[in-house]
């Protein structure tokens, strides 16, 4: 900053903060900037629910496409809850919070899914 | 044209500059001559950054006014006028905080009877008698409090285990082997437990010095001053003054333990106000690294209450305004000083703390009582309205919750439009509930004072960040 110096700490926190996101702004990055690096070296991790226990359904655990979501079931509802990307499912909160009460296991209950009418 | 308003700060001078505290963020910035002239117009009478223009064009160019409308805009000292100011948020910690520092009162007696003292005089928070509180802290449960300590530490890598009192030299042969026992379990666990103690010094003797320098602990000496003043409240069950008990005990202390700064922390009465000379016999005669202060807790009307005006706080913020600038003196020629309080508040402010909650009880510290309870503070250990568990328990996730959103900064309205709130956050939990009943009550009666005080070490800092930076970069280390 030209016209104000910053003194404590707290301060410089405020300045680098701002130079940061004027750099990212001037960059054309405006939100996503932690997953396009721009920082020290991360370890190249894939992203979204591959990388845990869920496998996804745009790579598998191993990065390729031969273990997608298997089971193939647990798109139906496990997506909106273990992976970054949430599918779209019903308002449990309000309008239907036991619509999975009853599939305790993707593979073997998942006809036991409710019927959600909005 | 969009219009700019001021936003929430406090304005201060150093070295002919003009400075701002932030609030809430807590940064410290220094102004130029634009921007300062900017700020003063805009806090006059909002205005677009074209209206700023033409009411500084005598002063400054154009470029000059919209770069530092830019700036302050950033920093948030000003905002748009017609935007809504930010409400206050109220983040509770999202997990279980983990412990830093545990004081184990390690006996509820004392060999002295302070009138004023929080733990048996007026205004105390525990009754003793209903409660049946063990006056001794036993070996098995010290044992507890240690590992209790360990385990909520989790994965902080060192941790502070205070001996509180009571007088903690009554119950030194537990004292002792807590303190091994702590030093072994933190080898065998690869944590660093830092050890001190707050002691009367009316029990020390040379090989209980020999104890502390051996095993590194940090003292606090409770003292207040001179013969008349030490001799007026704290004396013997007999009432007998303790100064002439306590004197050679502590050159004693002091000439030996020399690892470690030794402080003194002195209790503020109304008939024991001599701030100045206090000091002046703590650290130039006696020796003390360190002096602070600390006034009296007390419900309103007590004898010894120190009065609002000229006679109570009013000369005390003179005598501390007069020490933190010789503070400054000494410190920008080199020397030190003793008077901690202003260090404290400077350490703070460097860091640039806004605090949600106005000490860490509850969150990363707490008090164990002789019972193993585990209280708020040391303070509040052994009630059982702030027990937050038990050492054998663990602490209580739940009511620490739940005490955290009752006592979060948030509720407290009448602070939200103070400027020193990022500093104070209300103030002792302890004080607020022997003045108004309720750890959730901001502490009122002192606000103008901590405005003053808060506003003096300021000055303070802005004058060393002008004629001693280098100082700065000490602070905190």
């Amino acid at each position: 900053m030209k016209h104000i110096q910053s003194i404590n700490g707290k301060a410089r926190r405020i300045e680098a903060h701002l130079a940061e996101e004027a750099g990212a702004a001037s960059a054309g990055n405006h939100d996503v900037v932690g997953l396009e690096g721009g920082g020290p070296p991360q370890p190249n991790l894939p992203l979204g629910c591959t990388f845990l226990f869920s496998p996804g359904w745009e790579t598998d655990s191993t990065g390729g496409t031969a273990g997608l979501c298997s089971p193939v079931e647990r798109d139906l509802f496990d997506c909106h809850l273990g992976c970054f990307w949430p599918a779209q499912v019903p308002d449990q909160l309000n309008h239907a919070p036991d619509w999975i009460g009853k599939c305790a296991t993707a593979q073997k209950d998942w006809r036991n899914i409710d019927l959600v009418f909005p | 044209m969009t219009q700019f308003a001021a936003r929430d700060f406090h304005p201060f001078e150093a070295g002919g500059n003009r400075y701002l505290y932030l609030v809430p963020s807590a940064g410290v910035v220094r102004l130029d001559r634009a921007s300062d002239a900017v700020l003063s117009t805009v806090a006059q009478e909002p205005g677009s950054v074209g209206e700023l223009t033409s009411r500084l064009s005598d002063r400054f160019a154009a470029d000059e006014v919209a770069s530092a409308v830019e700036e302050l805009l950033h920093i948030q000292a000003i905002g748009v006028a017609a935007e809504p100011r930010k409400r206050m948020l109220k983040v509770l910690p999202s997990s279980a905080v983990p412990l830093q520092t545990m004081v184990l009162n390690v006996t509820s007696k004392c060999n002295l009877a302070c009138t004023y003292c929080y733990e048996y005089g007026e205004d105390r928070v525990v009754d003793e008698e209903a409660a049946e509180m063990p006056r001794f802290l036993d070996e098995e449960t010290a044992r507890q409090s240690v590992d209790f300590m360990f385990e909520e530490a989790g994965p902080n890598p060192v941790v502070n285990l205070t001996f509180f009192g009571g007088e903690t030299l009554l119950n030194f042969p537990v004292l002792k082997t807590t303190l091994a026992y702590a030093r072994e379990r933190g080898d065998a666990l690869g944590k660093k437990v830092q050890f001190s103690l707050t002691t009367n010094a009316t029990l020390l003797k040379p090989e209980i010095v020999q104890w502390l320098i051996d095993n590194e602990v940090g003292v606090t000496v409770s003292i207040d001053g001179p013969k008349e003043m030490q001799d007026r409240f704290r004396v013997f069950h007999n009432g007998k003054g303790s100064y002439e008990v306590v004197l050679p005990k502590i050159r004693d202390l002091l000439q030996r333990h020399t690892a470690k700064p030794i402080g003194a922390r002195v209790t503020l009465t109304r008939q024991n106000l001599d701030i100045i000379g206090i000091y002046r016999h703590l650290s130039e005669e006696v020796g003390f690294q360190q002096v602070g202060f600390a006034p009296v807790t007390t419900a309103n009307g007590r004898d010894y209450a120190i009065e609002d005006g000229e006679n109570g706080y009013d000369l005390m913020l003179q005598q501390f305004q007069a020490l933190a600038w010789e503070f400054l003196e000494y410190t920008v020629a080199g020397r030190r000083h003793a008077f901690s309080n202003v260090t404290e508040t400077l350490e703070e402010i460097h860091k640039g703390v806004s605090k949600a909650y106005p000490c860490g009880a509850g969150v990363g510290l707490v008090g164990v009582a002789t019972n193993g309870d585990v209280g708020l503070c040391h303070r509040f250990a052994g009630s059982d309205e702030h027990r937050l568990g038990s050492v054998g328990e663990g602490i209580d996730v739940e009511k620490q919750r739940e005490f955290l959103d009752r006592n979060h900064l948030a509720n407290k309205t009448d602070c939200h439009t103070c400027w020193a709130r990022p500093l104070c956050a209300g103030g002792c939990y302890h004080e607020a509930h022997t003045r108004y009943g309720s750890t959730e009550h901001a502490n009122l009666h002192y606000c103008e004072w901590i405005r003053a005080w808060t506003h003096t070490c300021l000055e303070v800092y802005g004058e060393l960040a002008e004629r001693a930076p280098h100082v700065l970069e000490r602070i905190g280390n």
